[in-house]
């Protein structure tokens, strides 16, 4: 008889067997969406310091209650606001340039009112929340505060360095991604930083209130 | 001619799935190359607020994350329906935080330890009292690079209510 040949093996159930992998994995897994704000928190400090003295009119104070209502304090009087409203009164506040002498302010284009911030660095936004304020006004509120900042950021980034052709926003994207070269990122990051010293986010958040 | 009746000539012949493994195995290859395993199984409820002036959190980074949200329908019985903190895979008090971040660190290479950022996966029902405590903790820990992870959107849509 002749030499028997080795049976072939059946592999229809190879699908089945790769099926159960495939949905392990999917069942397992995560595709990485993560992206958000990014924020600096200030350092502790022991609460006996001395406050710091701010001329009024440099706070544009944002206050947030328990049922998630807006109010406002700027140019010396308060006012209940909606949240769409809010990024162009902070533009508004942050664009004022109503400094004298030294404390101009070079590329504000505000209407100068006395009651407001006198230059970039001057102003400071301040945000106060109750403590059951919901988490995505906050959200909400601080999203409207940066895009402010981006705002004036833009502009003056398209202002410096009219020749890259792109904006604050896009640079800090290409400056952040990982595919960029090192040389490019060198130059990327001394312009962010012109920007950034020029516009800089000076952001306070008081001590929540007691409900 | 033999008894027995010729099959068919016109039906269709079957399908070969000969090459159904290979497309599967090219699936699951996409899907363990495109993914990454899941850090923790959430026990609350996380439903991210949205906002559009967002960053990427970039991967490379060490990151540690901080979720918050009422605690899902299953453990409501025991923990209630107030938010609660979610630290690795246990709910947590805020006073705990100081020995995650220093174990997180611990976890960490001398040269990154500076770099770790705190994600807050916060659900959008969540009241600020406690974030405010977590941050303070975090103040407290010297953690100060937080990012509050968002879903991409508009801003304004989660003022609805």
């Amino acid at each position: 008889m002749a030499k028997r040949s080795a049976p072939e093996v059946n592999a229809g159930s190879m699908a089945d067997i790769a099926f159960l992998l495939l949905i392990f994995f999917l069942v397992t897994t995560d595709i990485a969406t993560d992206s958000g704000l990014n924020r600096k928190l200030p350092p502790w400090e022991p609460p006996t310091e001395e406050p710091v003295v701010i001329k009024q009119k440099n706070i544009f104070q944002i206050t947030v209650n328990k049922h998630d209502q807006l109010q406002i304090k700027t140019r010396g009087d308060d006012r209940v606001v909606k949240l769409s409203e809010l990024r162009a009164e902070v533009v508004r506040f942050l664009d004022n340039g109503g400094g004298q002498g030294e404390d101009a302010c070079k590329y504000c284009k505000g209407d100068k009112h006395p009651e407001s911030s006198d230059n970039f660095d001057k102003a400071v936004v301040s945000l106060g929340n109750d403590r059951l304020t919901k988490y995505k006004t906050y959200i909400s509120v601080q999203n409207e505060v940066i895009a402010a900042y981006n705002e004036l950021r833009n502009r003056e980034f398209l202002r410096a360095y009219p020749k890259l052709g792109m904006n604050f926003v896009q640079a800090n994207n290409m400056y952040q991604d990982p595919q960029t070269d090192s040389e490019e990122k060198e130059k990327l990051k001394e312009k962010l930083q012109t920007i950034k010293d020029l516009i800089p986010q000076i952001f306070s958040e008081a001590e929540t209130k007691k409900s | 001619m033999s008894k027995f009746k010729k099959k068919k000539e016109g039906g269709l012949p079957p399908i070969s799935t000969a090459s159904l493994p290979d497309i599967v195995f090219m699936l699951l290859f996409f899907f363990m190359v495109a993914t990454v395993i899941k850090e923790d199984n959430l026990k609350i409820e996380n439903s991210l607020p949205s906002a559009d002036q967002i960053e990427k959190l970039d991967k490379k980074q060490p990151i540690s994350y901080i979720y918050a949200g009422k605690p899902s329908e299953r453990y409501r019985s025991t923990m209630g329906s107030e938010s609660r903190l979610q630290l690795n895979d246990k709910f947590a008090s805020p006073d705990q935080i100081k020995a995650f971040v220093a174990a997180e660190r611990a976890a960490l290479r001398e040269d990154q330890k500076p770099k770790l950022i705190m994600a807050l996966k916060v659900d959008k029902e969540a009241n600020m009292g406690l974030i405010m405590d977590v941050k303070n903790e975090l103040r407290k820990e010297n953690a100060l690079k937080i990012n509050y992870t968002t879903k991409k959107g508009e801003a304004t849509s989660n003022a609805g209510r």
